[in-house]
């Protein structure tokens, strides 16, 4: 095993643990946190399976902004402390199923994909032929992206606007 | 690097399965969004390990267009959890009840 193979079965280790404590917090602060630490650690991931341009995007727009305006709205709203889970007592029945479909899920990849064993080899993409492939041929789909994040925009605007203060402009 | 396609994609798989567990069974709508944040996290890197085993680079293109997508829903859903929490004051699934007849 060559030392970014073990590299890349670390980090992996990392951001399934990582993972698997942010989805099991009551509190969404400590969820949320923990989420940041995978995100990270899937960001590592991107670098080694050749995507450098990528990493740097989901620890600049993922970890740094969506997650940052999760913390906020999380310390804004302050939500009730103790929220249960769906279902009286099933925790032990949900980590059963989880934990079977999981084997399964697993089990499924390994075995029955004959691409499996494939070796991935390294490789890095530059930030050159990313870009020269999204404004190229996906320009189109970039300004889709753009709509994409307008609506959004103005979504939030309506909604998050107070309606006792705004006086008669509803919608 | 001497990694099989199958580990990366059993990785990604675990990854996803995480989110749909926290979607499925939680009522706190926080939490609800965090597993919608950890599937998308987790198809992202199953499209990358695509390019990188096809070595087509389709696949990390598509994963910028859905850093936006990631974006758009949590802006979306946040905004809307703040509605809820403004008209409820609760973030539990279980008591936005206005719908019942």
């Amino acid at each position: 095993m060559t030392l970014l193979g073990l590299a890349f079965y670390a980090i992996g280790a990392f951001v399934l643990a990582a993972t698997a404590t942010a989805v099991t917090r009551r509190d969404p602060v400590h969820a949320v946190v923990w989420l940041i630490a995978s995100f990270l650690g899937t960001a590592g991931l991107f670098a080694l399976l050749g995507a450098p341009v990528l990493a740097a995007l989901q620890v600049v727009l993922y970890a740094g902004g969506i997650m940052v305006l999760f913390l906020f709205v999380v310390m804004a709203v302050r939500p009730e402390p103790r929220i249960a889970v769906i279902g009286r007592g099933g925790g032990r029945a949900v980590l059963a199923l989880a934990l079977g479909a999981g084997a399964l899920l697993v089990g499924l990849v390994l075995a029955a994909d004959p691409d499996a064993h494939a070796v991935l080899s390294t490789g890095s993409t530059s930030p050159r032929d990313l870009g020269a492939l999204v404004f190229g041929p996906y320009a189109l789909a970039v300004e889709g992206v753009s709509l994409l994040l307008f609506v959004p925009l103005v979504g939030a605007l309506c909604l998050g606007r107070d309606p006792g203060r705004t006086g008669g402009g509803r919608l | 690097m001497i990694v099989p396609c199958g580990h990366a994609l059993s990785i990604a798989a675990l990854l996803f399965l995480m989110g749909a567990v926290s979607v499925a069974t939680r009522r706190n709508l926080f939490l609800v969004l965090v597993g919608v944040e950890v599937m998308l996290n987790a198809a992202g890197l199953a499209f990358i390990v695509g390019a990188l085993r096809w070595h087509q680079l389709e696949g990390q293109a598509f994963v910028l267009f859905l850093l936006a997508v990631a974006a758009a829903e949590v802006a979306v859903g946040l905004a809307l959890l703040v509605y809820g929490h403004r008209r409820t004051g609760s973030v539990d699934s279980g008591r936005y009840t206005s719908l019942r007849g």
